[in-house]
């Protein structure tokens, strides 16, 4: 899909072509803690509930909330373990994950480059 | 007051879909940045180094002149640099990370200066024939530089560091052991530990 708005065709206006598509955007990860989620663990994965914490500055509450959504979305796998006694949450992305990151990064790139052709 | 009621009642202006995309884009690449310095210390070239470290032990404690002895170790820290930047460029290709990103650039804006400091105490104490306050010097500045570079990576960076820190203590308080053992085990093996360590968990 980002293929087709690269390749601009005859007669169609690129950001046309953007608008079209923009009800399929991914509106999962376009929430800025999920979309915060999905990047850091796009440049490393595995991270631990509390790296990812201190990497998008966001409380307890909140990272759980949206990594659960993510992970019923099946672009997060989650592992739970003990070390020692403190229990210890890793977070990575699955393929869907990494795709999903990608098809939106795809989307936000077509918008910008429709906009300045347009200008 | 009627103007104030105006400006008060006029809705925001909306931001242009363009500006919404290009923030978006930017928040996905800076928080990549702080999230890729997880990633920017190699473990398998922290292994080479040691292993390189545990050769150049062997030869230098054979090396019976002073002058032999440090021409090792001085070749060793220069091949040793050599291995770990070639591995840390690889491994930021391999993970397409720039290394001009912010926290590439902290990296590498803190780590030098400690190794510097190191160079430049190694001629005065190889002079004086310190040599084993200059091992001792060699373990804690480069135990300061992992700490310093360590700030801006993964938690076991900085633990390397404090590692390297208490062994650079044992020429001081222990100088009865062979210098070469304290060099073995602080280049060599700790870097082979933490280097499999950072292999096993960030990879490259």
């Amino acid at each position: 899909m980002a293929e087709a708005l690269r390749k601009k065709p005859s007669g169609a206006n690129g950001l046309d072509l953007v608008r079209r598509d923009l009800p399929e955007l991914e509106r999962l990860i376009h929430e800025k803690t999920r979309l915060g989620i999905v990047s850091a663990l796009a440049a490393s994965s595995p991270l631990t509930f509390g790296e990812l914490k201190d990497i998008l500055g966001v409380s307890d509450g909140n990272l759980s909330v949206h990594s659960r959504k993510l992970e019923v979305a099946g672009y997060l796998a989650c592992v739970k373990s003990f070390e020692g006694r403190i229990p210890r949450t890793e977070f990575s992305l699955t393929p869907e994950g990494k795709k999903a990151l990608a098809k939106y990064l795809d989307h936000m790139e077509a918008l910008v480059r429709a906009m300045r052709g347009r200008a | 007051m009627s103007t104030a009621n105006t400006a008060a009642s006029r809705p925001p202006t909306p931001t242009p879909i363009h500006e919404h995309a290009l923030g978006q884009i930017d928040f996905i690449r800076t928080t990549m940045e702080r999230a890729g310095s997880f990633t920017a210390v190699p473990g398998l070239g922290g292994m080479a180094m040691g292993a390189t470290a545990i050769g150049a032990a062997f030869l230098a404690h054979n090396r019976s002149a002073a002058q032999g002895w440090i021409t090792t170790w001085v070749a060793e820290m220069v091949l040793a640099l050599a291995i770990g930047l070639a591995f840390m460029i690889r491994k930021a290709r391999r993970d397409r990370l720039p290394l001009s990103s912010g926290a590439s650039r902290k990296f590498m804006a803190s780590f030098p200066p400690a190794l510097l400091a190191g160079a430049a105490l190694t001629w005065p104490l190889y002079h004086a024939g310190l040599l084993d306050v200059l091992a001792s010097v060699w373990l804690l500045l480069y135990g300061v530089a992992v700490i310093a570079g360590g700030v801006f990576s993964a938690r076991i960076v900085p633990a390397m560091g404090v590692a390297f820190m208490l062994l650079g203590l044992g020429p001081l308080v222990a100088p009865q052991v062979p210098r070469d053992v304290y060099l073995c085990a602080g280049f060599g093996l700790l870097h082979i530990g933490f280097g499999w360590r950072i292999y096993r968990r960030y990879g490259g």
